[in-house]
């Protein structure tokens, strides 16, 4: 005994101490203390890619409203265009009937003028042969020598003036 | 009240002044193996999601961690974060051991908390000082340390060097003698619980009470012992 102490269990104290101290930081506390990093780590990381994912999701979302905006817009065009086309088309359709009943009418009255025409020149050469026939009746029936030569030298006098 | 004596071995290997105490031998053993153990079985089975036994051992590293933060930057700190948490879970298991069971064996006090002994506790207080001194010569140079004593003024040489000596014995007999004093007195609350009817019930109660608030002494006084080696560390090592 050295001034009440015990210098062995002194020793062993430091010396299992010190062991100690070297295995539970090898074997419980270092992997411990890992796991704690590693965990910090993760987590640090999910934070980041959900930070990025967020992003990505905002400017995806930015996105589609801009191309429902262009879609809107060409719709409207497609339907304004569809509008125009629309009234062109009635308008192509009523000018064409309207031409097409201006050509029938047309050709409708040349016929008419025809068919007058053709009526007229019937009933004239009717008129002329019923005159003629007429005539011939009246002049065999009352017709006198006299009557006769002056008729006929009315006609020669009426050439002869027409020459 | 019976007076229990210890396995103390004389003069060993012949050498007069060299002895052992065999039940601090086997405490320490004891202590020692405990301590691993419950560290080695806590850190199996290491998930990123802590069940159970991790979040313990998670709980002690913070705790621990928050003692050296609260002393000196991490950067510096991260180094002895092993001492203190083997400082803290050594001391605060054998404070315990002391407290929950006391075994003699023929006539002589085997099982007991090994802090209960000032040899144990001024061994460990002195290695903290002695690493102290160690790591503020090799974080801060020699230059520093020597200037250390002198500042701020010169004279102060001698209370900076009494200084020292004080923390150890400080360090030291303060734990030991809680935990004896708490020992001495459970012992004698044992003692009086065996007189007869009337002391049993007189001895019965006290004890249970002196059991509960021994094991808060056992954790305070860790949790002293850990926090003053690391600030007489911080002492040494830090950068003022």
């Amino acid at each position: 005994m050295l001034g009440g102490f015990h210098l062995i269990d002194m020793a062993v104290m430091l010396f299992f101490f010190l062991i100690l101290v070297y295995l539970v930081s090898k074997f419980a506390w270092g992997p411990v203390m890992n796991m704690m990093q590693e965990r910090e780590e993760y987590v640090a990381n999910e934070i980041d890619a959900a930070e990025a994912s967020r992003k990505e999701a905002e400017k995806a979302s930015a996105e589609a409203l801009e191309r429902l905006t262009q879609t809107k817009q060409e719709a409207q065009k497609i339907i304004e265009d569809a509008k125009s086309a629309g009234v062109k088309q009635e308008q192509d359709i009523i000018a064409s009937a309207q031409k097409e009943a201006e050509r029938i009418k047309l050709s409708a009255q040349e016929e008419i003028q025809n068919e007058k025409d053709k009526a007229l020149q019937a009933l004239q050469e009717k008129v002329a042969s019923l005159s003629v026939l007429i005539a011939s009746k009246v002049i065999e029936k009352e017709i006198s020598a006299q009557d006769q030569d002056k008729l006929i030298s009315d006609y020669i006098k009426e050439v002869g003036e027409e020459r | 009240m019976m007076e229990y004596g210890a396995p103390i071995i004389e003069n060993v290997f012949g050498i007069s002044w060299l002895s052992v105490n065999l039940s601090n031998v086997l405490m320490i053993i004891v202590t020692s193996a405990i301590v691993f153990i419950l560290s080695v079985l806590g850190a199996r089975k290491l998930q990123m999601k802590p069940t159970g036994a991790q979040n313990v051992m998670e709980w002690v590293l913070d705790f621990v961690k928050g003692i050296v933060n609260d002393t000196m930057d991490w950067k510096t700190g991260k180094q002895f974060l092993p001492l203190a948490i083997t400082l803290f879970t050594f001391i605060l298991v054998g404070n315990m051991l002391g407290v929950i069971t006391t075994g003699v064996y023929d006539g002589e006090v085997w099982w007991t908390s090994p802090t209960a002994n000032p040899g144990i506790t001024l061994t460990l207080s002195s290695m903290v000082i002695i690493l102290s001194h160690y790591y503020g010569i090799k974080l801060r140079g020699t230059g520093h340390y020597i200037k250390s004593y002198f500042t701020p003024v010169w004279f102060l040489f001698p209370i900076k060097l009494i200084e020292e000596f004080a923390n150890t014995l400080t360090l030291g007999l303060r734990l030991f003698g809680n935990i004896f004093a708490g020992g001495v007195l459970l012992a004698l609350l044992v003692t009086l619980t065996t007189t007869g009817p009337i002391g049993f019930i007189g001895g019965a109660i006290p004890f249970l009470a002196w059991q509960g608030f021994s094991v808060f002494i056992g954790g305070i006084q860790a949790f002293i012992f850990t926090i003053l080696s690391m600030v007489y560390i911080a002492h040494k090592v830090t950068v003022d």
